[in-house]
């Protein structure tokens, strides 16, 4: 996970403007996969967002793995980071690795307080699946 | 006087070259508000109506002074009939629950109206009965009339000017009607008191709400106008210091109105500032006000033709203070976040109107909002920031 977190901490410190660092995010929105129709049902549906975000696991062998869609562009690029940060892990791995070091990502610079709430929620939906899964 | 200079009477935009486009929400402070809000705290600073000193009679009178000062801006007859509230949703609250609850079974709004203008009768359980809007978002009168003549002797509560849509209701004419049918009728002018004159006998407006701080005055203030007439059908709703002639364990003897909704230590400041603002925007006028604004709205209007994809709402031309759209195929949000980016404040969401935009088959809009300092270049600046930003954001 920290590997994946390094990754995109260089790839955004290499913008010094912030609408350039937008641009990246909205990028990975448009390139982000796209969630089956069904998927985005109220039970994959994130609470705490203001906006649509809708969050779906499944398991791999041992391993986790996160897909997640948006209604804004600019959130389903910030949770695609997240689903590439987290998925690939076994539950255990997601559960023992400390949500603190994704601080060096400086994303609060990017969301706005309200927004940081859903960031928080969808964090704690990957937390408590991997919980589920253990 | 020069419109175009009101922008140096405000210290905020001393500070920063923000483009603030969401003066609907709140609005910017000139330097006069803050000047005589820091005079009470500097040089008077006393509790109000319970000091034997010459501070207290000094800060009694200053407030005083402002109730006289929202009478006056509303043309009330007398100032008894101004309370202090701290906003406009606490002025609807409190006559939901001092008048409505007691008095009437219906309560009638328009399509348009604010969640705060909602929930205050959900809460006392009122039967809510909602008055259809046309196409154009304009208030459909012949719906309003097939109410009244379903529910007569209703409440009616009625926002004037859409805080969403720059709409506003032929408010007079509503009034007019709703006598016809023996509805006493509440007027909820947060939006609409900082564009126009208001008159309440004019009107003939049974409640009135305002809040200090879209008229350039300081947040946690507002007025209730309370006809005359109907103070001795207001029960009290909630008790405290200053509110009270007489207080046994026994029972409480309430003082008249305006007192009455006054209990516990008023925000004195506030009231202060707010006079002030409303000072402020008499030095001006109306017309000049309206004249300006008129200019800008045209002006954003012109250049809104030339946005591709552009969903209107209604005729924006005759919007008043406020311009709600959306682009095909981007969201509301992802445009609020690169505006900001770019030092463009307006607002996105749903502006507390969730049943309207449900009505509406959308879930937000992007609104901007006007207040008198806006310019011409703050409009440039904004439709550059836009292309700019829906250029990032289409595929």
């Amino acid at each position: 996970m920290n590997e994946t977190i390094n990754k995109y901490k260089e790839d955004l410190e290499f913008f010094d403007d912030v609408m350039d660092k937008y641009e990246y995010i909205i990028d990975l929105g448009k390139k982000s996969p796209l969630l089956d129709e069904k998927d985005k049902n109220e039970t994959n549906k994130i609470k705490g967002c203001q906006s649509s975000v809708w969050f779906v696991a499944h398991k791999e062998k041992d391993k986790l793995f996160f897909d997640t869609y948006s209604d804004t562009v600019i959130v389903r690029g910030l949770a695609f980071i997240l689903a590439q940060i987290y998925s690939n892990h076994s539950p255990k791995e997601i559960q023992s690795f400390n949500r603190e070091e994704l601080k060096i990502l400086n994303l609060d610079e990017i969301i706005s307080p309200v927004r940081l709430n859903g960031f928080t929620s969808m964090l704690n939906a990957i937390y408590a699946h991997a919980k589920k899964e253990i | 006087m020069n419109i175009n200079t009101l922008k140096n009477d405000f210290p905020f935009f001393k500070n920063n070259k923000l483009v603030y486009l969401d003066s609907g929400a709140t609005a910017q402070k000139p330097q006069i508000v803050l000047d005589s809000m820091n005079e009470f705290h500097k040089s008077y600073c006393a509790n109000i109506h319970r000091s034997a000193h010459g501070l207290g009679n000094k800060a009694t009178q200053e407030y005083e002074n402002a109730r006289q000062t929202v009478s006056k801006f509303l043309n009330a007859k007398t100032k008894d009939e101004i309370v202090f509230t701290s906003g406009a949703t606490q002025g609807i609250n409190l006559v939901a629950y001092a008048y409505v609850k007691e008095h009437f079974k219906h309560v009638i709004i328009s399509g348009l109206e604010h969640h705060s203008n909602i929930i205050p009768w959900q809460i006392i359980d009122k039967s809510l009965h909602v008055i259809d809007f046309k196409k154009d978002l304009h208030v459909d009168l012949e719906h309003f009339e097939s109410l009244l003549k379903s529910y007569p002797n209703s409440f009616v509560s009625l926002v004037e000017t859409s805080n969403t849509f720059g709409i506003t209701h032929p408010i007079k004419e509503m009034i007019q009607l709703a006598r016809k049918y023996g509805s006493k009728v509440l007027v909820d002018a947060a939006q609409s008191s900082v564009h126009s004159a208001i008159d309440v006998q004019d009107l003939d407006a049974d409640f009135l709400v305002l809040s200090a701080h879209k008229l350039y005055g300081p947040t946690g203030i507002g007025a209730l106008y309370i006809k005359k007439d109907l103070h001795e059908k207001c029960k009290a709703f909630q008790g405290g210091g200053g509110a009270i002639k007489e207080v046994t364990y026994e029972k409480t003897v309430y003082m008249p109105i305006p007192y009455m909704y006054e209990a516990g230590t008023q925000h004195i400041a506030g009231a202060i500032g707010f006079a002030s603002a409303l000072e402020y925007i008499r030095n001006i006028g109306f017309n000049l006000i309206q004249k300006h604004e008129q200019e800008l709205i045209a002006y954003t209007n012109e250049k809104l033709l030339h946005v591709k994809n552009l969903i209107r709402y209604t005729d924006t031309k005759n919007a008043t203070g406020n311009i709600s759209f959306n682009i095909k195929g981007i969201h509301h949000y992802d445009l609020g976040v690169l505006l900001d980016k770019q030092g463009v404040q307006i607002r996105v969401g749903h502006h507390c109107v969730q049943p309207t935009m449900k009505s509406l088959g959308i879930k937000g809009t992007v609104r901007i909002s006007f207040g008198l300092y806006n310019t011409k270049e703050d409009i440039d600046k904004f439709f550059y920031a836009l292309e700019r930003s829906i250029k990032m954001l289409e595929d």
